[in-house]
């Protein structure tokens, strides 16, 4: 039924409609209207019968594609359909084969609804392509949900022990300066260890340092400052010396502030015209960038036999920042290293002539600077390295 | 040295607090470690009278007592019952916390309010010194004079503050009154008030003794040798006073002349020894001890003298051991007549060789081992004998002074130009010279040099940097100004040896170890086993026999560490330590010993669980996985060949480890007969040697061209008998590759069903690629059949189908 009205339709309109841009949704609108699966009865006697006859098969083909386009709801079954109808062997691509046994005047324009009918088709696959990748997209982020609180695949992560930490930050700090690292050994000789360093056998300074012995001349050292001798024999006489000596030293001492083996920075600067307001300015620089940017230190006239003068270095206290707490035992400082003015009879061991240069020295122990970095309270806990201690770093 | 504020006061005007003094001296050098307020927990206790005593209403036991404590009357319910109407006793008031820590409030005892509490001696923590005999049984009861109001702590004499000096070696001078006030007077500008004999170079003007003969044996060991004979003498307490600054001191009286000696020591700075005149017989020696000498000591131990032992003998005896501990035979008694007092110069040396060997040290030991001022041994003396005549305690009558050898007198010039260069701060004459009078120092200045006359009690000031410090430490080291170095900039950077230590240290970390750090001396034993016993380095003392040798290995250290953490239940361990090992050469050591570098780790358990993954067994593969990144890392070449006789290692499960053929370590599961010693189960460790492998560590990096022609994978699934090397089989699959086959690679190896016992199957996967063409599939084929063919004849290995 609906054929003869199409065709009336047809006659006024000379299909040249079908041509424009935007008929089509005319078409489409009656595109409700069912018709069964059956093929147009072709009926060749006529020409415009016959057209008006591929027209419908045309249309028709286009209403079941986009029936089933919209039925559709596997991206997959989409380039099937589109196989069915546009491909090689495609319904659609039949019609066109078909159109052979129209006349020359109908031909083209029959080409034209085929291919009008193809670039909507395809405008709609388009569509629906886009519309089936969103609703998969839809489902795949609503299925694909996982708990976000649960831990992540482990890399696994050692830690440095705490010392070595302190250390390197420590040799950071003056290479920054522009010191070098000196090293020597754990094992030395009371020369090295003390005579070179102005403390002569008997003096009584030796006695601050119970030493471990291995021969009356042999002995763990006990303090870094040999490496200063050892330094200066190496170096002279170049100029500047600038180093600092990491390492292991010994005394005969444990309990919860000592401990048998434990480290010193040791740090040595000599050239012409060094000051002790050097000293001062290189030491609140490293106190500045060990401790936070607002330490102050503050210099106490003390003694070492290898410098003269003398002082012991504090710096306002990284807790309370002053004004006394129980860290710094009320006092607002914290005691964290021992230096001077190199003594020239040091210099004059090192091969160095005390008329010309003067020098500074300085040292500090690594534990404690630990201990107060880190809050720890027990010295004897940097050794015993258990684990649930050491992971903490 | 304990200062007691009281005595100080009467040598050097004080304006300062205790605690501000402690802060003048501590900024000045002398550091004062403690200052102690000897009124602690008398505060609020003061001295009561009780008016009425009566029985409590309603408590048998207990008496309601109204006390008058000065200003007004109060009513304290005690159970105390050694009580008078009338008695003088010490009150705490309410707020008072006395020294054994009661702190005292109002209360109420069975509906009576007590506004505070009567005290026993033994809640004031007392000694027997004060209170009448009644007081045994409860209250003290104190003498009728005691004033009323007034505070306890005072009425003992106990206002004073002593101050705990905590000096360095360089400042024995301090170890005497009269230099603290020295130096107290120099930091707050004040003259101080000395006894004349302050100044050491007094002359003691007494007859010299005709009966008495000094014999210094050894100059070495006694300079100066001096003896006070006192006659008339008489024993008794010493005064109050005096028995009050000994204790402040911590100095026990005795009787006058003994507190006499210690007081001029602890005022001075000069031990001394009183000697019964008339126990010495002949002349007084001073010498070294005979073989096998023998002396009865004051504290009546007989004691078998050292050789070395300094004595001070008669004719016939030794009647004390010089500067440490007078002999029983010469003791001062009360039926002392006649005194000799010592005041002598020991050589610190001797004295300290010999208070240590007898475990004798005294505040006289001490002092001489700090060294005494050879100078003041006289004037000490006159110290001495103004005393005995104040106290009346004897009659100085002669002296004797042997002199064999005194210090030179010094004098430095002090540079006020070099003293502001070397201190960086601008300093005129005038401060110098001013600083130099505050030290009550002669000096003649010109042209800004200072000649200045180092007195002798400052033994410590030799040379003209000495002075500067005492320059700085006078005007305050807050002075000094904060300047850099002028000098030429340098670069500061790490040596590559530094470098690549702190690299391996981080290779290590990534890979999971946590870095421990172990104490270089061990257990003998131990070392032995796996290290070096005939290199291995014993201590002379050593703090603990278990610490007894330098480490030549750093497994045994490592091994307690996780032992001691999976005793703990940390069970999984991953540790690496990187520290030096010490190799002595021969025995005793003549030489320093070489320091060798290694890296160990020790690793047991497994990786924690995870819901995601497997835990990773901590075994022989994890660590050879860590080696090999280290290889990587370093561009080294690590070979591993089956261990050689290791008793150490389960010998199925341990490699040394070479780098071109230098053995450098081993790796391996530890022989489970151990890891059962050790409490350790399938422990596996490492051991490196570090120079050799920084001597091989790639330097420099040359890239190659990423190869433009695809390349081809094969996979090839052997059956092999199980002992059979994996390394060997791809060894020999490059050696028939040639350069075609770019990379082998093994990437799964199975035993069980269906490959037969005793066989294993391994699965290879092998890349061919050129760097100048495409191969096509064939030749790859024929390639990789030809590498098949080789391996199944070379191994007698199967295709796995
Ligand atoms: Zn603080």
């Amino acid at each position: 039924m609906w054929l003869i009205t199409k065709l009336g339709w047809y006659r006024e309109n000379r299909l040249s409609s079908l041509s424009r841009g935007g008929s089509f949704c005319v078409l489409s609108g009656t595109s409700g209207a069912s018709v069964g699966q059956g093929t147009c009865p072709l009926v060749p006697e006529k020409d415009l019968e016959r057209v008006i006859c591929l027209k419908s098969e045309i249309l028709r083909i286009r209403e079941e594609a986009l029936r089933e386009l919209s039925e559709l709801d596997r991206p997959e079954a989409l380039q099937e359909l589109k196989v069915k109808v546009l491909g090689k062997k495609g319904s659609l691509t039949a019609m066109l084969r078909q159109m052979g046994s129209l006349s020359p005047e109908e031909r083209p324009i029959m080409g034209q609804v085929v291919n009008e009918v193809r670039s909507q088709l395809e405008q709609a696959w388009e569509k629906r392509s886009a519309e089936l990748e969103r609703i998969a997209l839809e489902q795949r982020l609503a299925t694909e949900r996982i708990d976000i609180t649960l831990p992540g695949i482990r890399v696994p992560r050692g830690h440095y022990h705490p010392l070595t930490q302190v250390i390197e930050e420590i040799e950071d700090i003056f290479l920054g300066m522009g010191f070098q690292i000196a090293e020597g050994p754990e094992i030395e000789s009371d020369y090295y260890n003390f005579e070179a360093l102005n403390l002569p056998k008997e003096h009584p300074a030796r006695e601050m340092q119970d030493s471990f012995y291995i021969t009356e001349e042999i002995l763990l050292r006990t303090q870094t400052s040999p490496v200063q001798i050892r330094t200066m024999e190496k170096l002279h006489p170049q100029l500047p010396v600038k180093i600092i000596a990491p390492g292991k030293v010994y005394r005969n001492d444990d309990d919860a502030t000592h401990s048998p083996m434990f480290h010193q920075v040791e740090g040595l600067v000599v050239d012409r015209g060094i000051r002790m307001s050097d000293l001062k300015g290189i030491l609140l620089n490293f106190s500045r960038e060990m401790f936070g940017e607002s330490r102050e230190i503050r210099l106490r006239p003390s003694f070492f036999p290898f410098t003269e003068p003398s002082a012991e270095v504090d710096v306002s206290c990284m807790l309370c920042g002053g004004s006394g707490c129980r860290l710094c035992k009320g006092t607002g400082w914290i005691e964290i290293l021992g230096s001077g003015m190199v003594h020239p009879k040091v210099l004059e061991m090192g091969g160095y002539n005390p008329q010309e240069v003067t020098g500074f020295a300085f040292g500090m122990g690594v534990e404690r600077i630990a201990m107060l970095k880190f809050g720890i309270e027990d010295m004897r806990l940097l050794f015993d390295n258990d684990l649930r201690f050491l992971q903490q770093f | 040295m304990k200062v007691s504020l009281e005595w100080l006061n009467q040598l050097v005007d004080i304006d300062q607090s205790a605690e501000e003094l402690a802060e003048t001296l501590t900024r000045g050098g002398i550091e004062v470690e403690d200052v102690e307020n000897l009124n602690k927990g008398f505060e609020k206790v003061v001295i009561g009278e009780i008016i009425s005593l009566t029985k409590h209403p309603d408590a048998d036991r207990l008496l309601v007592c109204v006390v008058n404590v000065g200003q007004e009357e109060i009513t304290i319910v005690t159970g105390a019952q050694n009580l008078l109407n009338g008695d003088r006793i010490p009150v705490a008031l309410v707020g008072a916390t006395l020294p054994n820590d009661l702190s005292i409030r109002k209360s109420k005892l069975r509906g009576v309010v007590s506004q505070g509490m009567l005290c026993s001696r033994e809640e004031l923590l007392l000694d027997d010194t004060v209170g009448l005999d009644r007081s045994a049984d409860g209250i003290l009861i104190l003498p009728s004079t005691a004033p009323i109001g007034e505070n306890f702590g005072h009425y003992l004499g106990r206002e004073d503050s002593v101050l705990d000096l905590e000096l360095y070696p360089n400042r024995p001078d301090c170890l005497a009154m009269v230099n603290v006030a020295r130096e107290v007077a120099s930091l707050t500008r004040k003259k101080p008030h000395l006894p004349k004999w302050a100044e050491p170079d007094q002359v003691l003007s007494l007859p010299i003794a005709s009966d008495l003969r000094i014999v210094i044996e050894d100059n070495d060991l006694c300079w100066r040798y001096a003896g006070l004979v006192v006659e008339d003498v008489h024993i008794e307490p010493s005064p109050e006073w005096m028995q009050r600054r000994l204790k402040a001191a911590g100095v026990r009286p005795i009787n006058n002349i003994v507190d006499i000696t210690n007081y001029v020591m602890l005022e001075m700075g000069q031990p001394l020894h009183a000697f019964d005149r008339d126990k010495i017989e002949g002349d007084v020696h001073v010498r070294p001890a005979y073989p096998g000498e023998q002396l009865v000591t004051l504290d009546g131990v007989e004691r078998t003298l050292h050789k070395d032992a300094l004595l001070i003998a008669d004719d016939r005896q030794a009647l004390g051991l010089a500067g440490v501990m007078g002999g029983l035979n010469s003791e001062v008694t009360k039926d002392t007549r006649r005194l000799m007092i010592e005041a002598a110069h020991f050589a610190p040396v001797s004295i300290r060789r010999t208070s240590r060997r007898l475990g004798l040290r005294s505040e006289a030991s001490n002092r001489f081992e700090k060294g005494i001022n050879a100078y003041g041994i006289a004037a000490s003396l006159g110290r001495v004998c103004d005393l005995l005549q104040d106290l009346k305690a004897g009659r100085p009558v002669s002296f004797v002074d042997e002199i064999k050898n005194l210090p030179t007198r010094r004098q430095v010039i002090l540079s006020t130009e070099h003293t502001s260069t070397v201190l960086g701060i601008e300093l005129g004459v005038s401060e110098i010279q001013q600083v130099i009078e505050d030290l009550n120092f002669e000096y003649k200045e010109s042209d800004g040099l200072f000649q200045v006359e180092i007195p002798t009690y400052r033994s410590d000031l030799e040379i003209e940097e000495d002075l500067m410090e005492e320059v700085a430490r006078l005007i305050g080291y807050d002075r000094i100004p904060t300047t850099l170095p002028q000098g030429d900039q340098t670069q500061g950077r790490r040596t590559p040896e530094q470098e690549f230590r702190r690299r391996l240290r981080k290779t290590f970390t990534q890979s999971g170890m946590d870095e421990v750090m172990t104490y270089t001396f061990t257990r003998a034993e131990s070392d032995a086993q796996w290290g070096s016993a005939k290199h291995s380095i014993p201590l002379l003392n050593p703090l603990r026999e278990e610490l007894g040798v330098m480490r030549t290995t750093l497994i045994p250290g490592l091994l307690d560490v996780a032992a001691r953490n999976v005793a703990r239940r940390n069970m999984d361990v991953s540790i690496f330590e990187i520290g030096n090992t010490y190799w002595g050469d021969e025995h005793p050591l003549q030489k320093l010993p070489r320091e060798e570098l290694r890296a160990a780790g020790v690793a047991v358990g497994k990786s924690e669980r995870h819901w995601l993954e497997q835990p990773v067994s901590y075994d022989f593969y994890y660590l050879k996985g860590i080696l090999e990144g280290l290889a990587l890392e370093f561009g080294l070449k690590l070979e591993y060949r089956v261990a050689e006789s290791q008793s150490l290692l389960h010998p199925g499960r341990s490699a040394d480890i070479y780098v071109q053929n230098q053995y450098v370590g081993f790796l391996g599961e530890i022989h489970p007969s151990l890891g059962k010693e050790w409490g350790l189960d399938r422990a596996v460790v490492f051991e490196l040697e570090l120079a050799p492998l920084f001597a091989r560590i790639r330097q420099t990096v040359r890239a190659h061209s990423i190869p433009r022609f695809p390349a081809i994978q094969r996979d090839m699934a052997l059956v092999v008998a199980v002992e059979t090397s994996a390394e060997a089989v791809m060894a020999k699959m490059k050696k028939l590759g040639g350069d075609l086959l770019q990379q082998v690679e093994i990437f799964d190896v199975y035993t069980g069903n269906p490959i037969p016992a005793g066989y294993k199957s391994l699965a290879f996967s092998l890349r061919y690629q050129s760097l100048e063409r495409t191969l096509t599939d064939e030749e790859v084929n024929l390639l990789n059949s030809r590498i098949l063919e080789g391996i199944q004849q070379e191994f007698g290995a199967e295709r796995r189908k």
